[in-house]
């Protein structure tokens, strides 16, 4: 065997897998119920993923994983994390703190920071306080603005922000009014080879209410927003993409009705990705009935139907993968009346658990999760991925899915603990993280 | 009845017995109402503040005239006055008004929720006098002692019609629950543009055209149309709306025998509600001031002395009967 000479340095063994193994049998089919397997690493990347035991190859770091869930770091294609200009809400360092914690290798991030993502040097000072504060990941990839200032009045110079390092573009926070320039930012991103992102919501149909106009806001008397107004937008966005054939991504969709438009562009060819947020297949408007403002967020929380249609979408990869839309804000910020609250729900924290939640009660299978947090977005946006194929980056979990922990200020890692779900018990946690082979989180002691 | 309630938030709180309850203790006040001296020392030593963080002149007097005539100190907190002004979040305002440990506070604000978020973190009865679009309980009591005079206490089998601005009324939010609670049938009308959304969860019949809407309803209950629903794109102009949605004294002739017409006021003559009707035997609008006196002591009076097993409308009054 060629391995037998290869130096490892890190050997994790007997982790619970449940997809299928590469390299043991072509076409090999998952194991139900999972099977343990052994995680083989050199120099930061994959060696081999193999049935426990059947490698006879030492590593310098021998660790055992005591049938722990084995799983592909996620990947995170839209958070915001405040920094420069809001650091009481969050911060770099802490949002990438919630990120390790979370389970998750890389962290995109949207350009409403103070000053806007517009010019490289934010990017340059963005991309530089995450090396100081996680030297070895999780990894960050700035969003550049869509235009300056996210004012939706001229383009953002977004050659200059692409070769500072951004990864894609987005007026997420403030979607583009005109659609006449929104088309052409499409054409000049495309250009670049970069993907345009975009905050469905029209600007003019109750924007940024939170809160979804049906049952709950009608009897409550909230102002509200159908979900139309999203609807509205993705059909805008899928045509404008199919007759520029330029690609878009959809951010945070919320709706049956964004799924049906998106299987329709998917139908006729359009290069469109979607993603949607955990709190989308899990929490209805109901959460809002007693006027709490932790449930406010954009686009709002809609109904059973909804969670049905968008689980059924990340299924058949209609809707291609997940995001968090980790949107922290200061306690003294959503303490307030519902109207007055602003929009947002962290979410790193508890991301995974949610819907790894969904993958264990069988709403969601163990291929579309894995696809929706990790191939999905890092194939959309050119990021590094792990498919524990050998060669690649040395990004996983040891997961815990039965830990019971309850979501409060301790247990949460962002400064900031707007989410439905505080003070609510929930059921699985990392128990290490392991980026490029380096532990970043978690403290397992050497195995036998 | 032992009180167990600490606040009023809405009347979707309150079983039928509670509300009958209410209505009972409020025509108890009502007679007091018409004594030469006004006056009873019940809630005396007891201190209510009102909190009107949004403008309002016939409730915030109302529950002022029902605290003093219970001799309880009443204390006035405005919005122009108060550092809600100077941009004090509303859990600032309600930890201040805490530690000036008062034992009932009144409310009014524009937002839906205001008096339940100063519910939860205060230790003192918390009285919604109307929060945003959500819910105005002390008018749909009073406007229920209202009717329930005018029927002799029986509610069932009587229709009513609320007309006008239901998208944007916690007047209409209230009533809807509180006469579908007593046994009553609704009927709402109005432009689609003034109507929620989701009617279909309401326990209501919304009939769009005004004629027909009045046909054998006993009572028709007129909102107020707010003048910046025109410059919100809701309707074209008052002229228009006026035609098509004020009421008349014609449409009444459609109307159950005894048809009357309330109004929670202050009322747009010419708009939502003729002149004419305003001023006539049918409209009830001057009675339902009175009877929001006698409401808003009993609600005082419930409140305040929950915790006082033994209180009575006249407790150390040693007025006579």
């Amino acid at each position: 065997m060629p391995e037998k000479q290869k130096k490892l340095d890190l050997a994790v063994r007997g982790a619970l897998w449940f997809g299928p193994l590469k390299g043991d049998g072509k076409g090999k089919k998952a194991k139900k119920g999972g099977q343990l397997v052994d995680v083989l690493v050199s120099k930061g990347k994959i060696v081999a993923l193999t049935p426990a035991g059947s490698l006879d190859m030492r590593a310098e770091k021998e660790l055992d994983a005591g049938g722990k869930v084995l799983l592909p770091s996620l990947t995170d294609v839209h958070v915001h994390l405040r920094e420069p200009g809001q650091e009481y809400k969050e911060d770099i360092a802490s949002g990438l703190g919630a990120a390790a914690f979370g389970g998750f290798s890389n962290i995109l991030c949207m350009a409403n920071t103070k000053p806007v993502n517009d010019t490289a040097s934010v990017t340059e000072f963005m991309l530089e306080q995450a090396r100081k504060s996680w030297p070895n990941g999780p990894r960050l990839f700035p969003i550049g603005a869509l235009t300056k200032g996210l004012k939706g009045q001229e383009l953002a110079p977004m050659a200059e922000l692409a070769k500072a390092g951004c990864a894609a573009f987005s007026n997420d926070g403030r979607p583009v009014e005109s659609t006449e320039l929104f088309r052409r930012a499409m054409e000049y991103a495309q250009d670049l080879g970069k993907i345009v992102i975009d905050h469905c919501e029209d600007p003019f149909l109750a924007p940024a209410a939170g809160m979804n106009e049906g049952e709950v806001s009608s009897r409550l008397g909230l102002p509200a927003q159908p979900d139309v107004a999203e609807a509205i937008q993705v059909a805008r966005d899928v045509l404008l993409a199919e007759y520029l054939n330029a690609p878009i991504h959809l951010a945070h969709v919320s709706c049956e009705k964004s799924v049906a438009l998106i299987r329709f562009a998917k139908a006729r060819g359009v290069d469109v990705t979607a993603e949607t947020c955990p709190h989308y297949l899990t929490l209805t408007e109901e959460e809002a009935a007693g006027f709490s403002a932790s449930a406010k967020v954009s686009p709002p929380l809609r109904v059973k139907a909804d969670i049905d249609a968008l689980l059924d979408a990340l299924a058949d990869g209609t809707v291609d993968m997940l995001a968090t839309d980790h949107a922290p804000h200061a306690a003294h910020e959503k303490e307030v009346e519902f109207d007055q609250a602003p929009c947002g729900i962290s979410g790193l924290d508890t991301a995974l658990a949610t819907t790894w939640e969904l993958v264990r009660v069988g709403k969601l299978p163990f291929d579309a999760f894995v696809r929706a947090w990790t191939s999905a977005p890092c194939k959309r946006f050119g990021l590094p991925l792990n498919t524990f194929a050998p060669g690649d980056p040395a990004d996983f979990v040891l997961y815990d899915q039965d830990a019971a922990w309850t979501v409060n200020a301790e247990t949460m890692k962002s400064k900031s603990k707007n989410t439905p779900l505080y003070g609510r018990t929930l059921r699985g946690r990392v128990s290490a993280h392991f980026l490029a082979g380096k532990m970043v989180v978690g403290s397992i002691s050497p195995g036998a | 009845m032992q009180w167990k309630h600490k606040d009023l938030l809405d009347v979707s709180q309150l079983s039928a017995d509670e509300v009958r309850h209410i209505l009972a203790t409020a025509a108890y006040f009502r007679e007091i109402n018409s004594r030469p001296v006004k006056k009873v020392p019940t809630l005396k030593g007891r201190s209510v503040v009102l909190f009107f963080a949004e403008p309002s002149t016939r409730t915030k007097t109302s529950f002022d005239m029902a605290g003093k005539r219970l001799s309880a100190d009443t204390f006035a907190l405005q919005k122009s006055g108060s550092s809600l002004a100077k941009g004090e979040t509303l859990k600032d305002t309600a930890l201040t008004l805490q530690a000036m440990n008062p034992d009932g506070i009144v409310i009014r604000h524009g937002s839906s929720g205001a008096a339940q978020f100063l519910a939860e973190r205060l230790e003192c009865s918390v009285i919604n006098a109307g929060d945003g679009r959500h819910a105005h309980p002390t008018q749909a009591l009073l406007d229920a002692l209202t009717l329930s005079r005018r029927w002799k206490g029986d509610f069932a089998g009587k229709t009513v019609l609320i007309l006008g601005d239901i998208a944007h009324s916690r007047v209409a939010r209230s009533n809807v629950l509180l006469l579908t609670l007593l046994g009553a049938k609704v009927r709402l009308c109005a432009p689609r543009t003034l109507l929620p959304p989701r009617l279909d969860t309401w326990p209501v019949e919304v009939v769009s055209d005004l004629k027909q809407a009045c046909r054998d309803v006993d009572s028709v209950m007129c909102l107020r149309l707010q003048l910046e629903r025109q410059q919100a794109g809701l309707l074209p102009d008052l002229r228009e709306y006026a035609r098509t949605f004020g009421l008349c004294e014609t449409h009444l002739l459609d109307a159950a025998p005894g048809c009357c017409v309330l109004h929670p006021g202050p009322i747009n003559r010419g708009v939502e509600i003729g002149s004419d009707l305003a001023d006539s035997a049918e409209s009830l609008i001057l009675e339902q001031v009175e009877n929001g006196v006698a409401v808003r002591m009993a609600l005082l009076f419930l409140y305040l002395t929950r915790k006082s097993p033994d209180a009575s409308p006249v407790a150390q009054s040693g007025m006579p009967e």
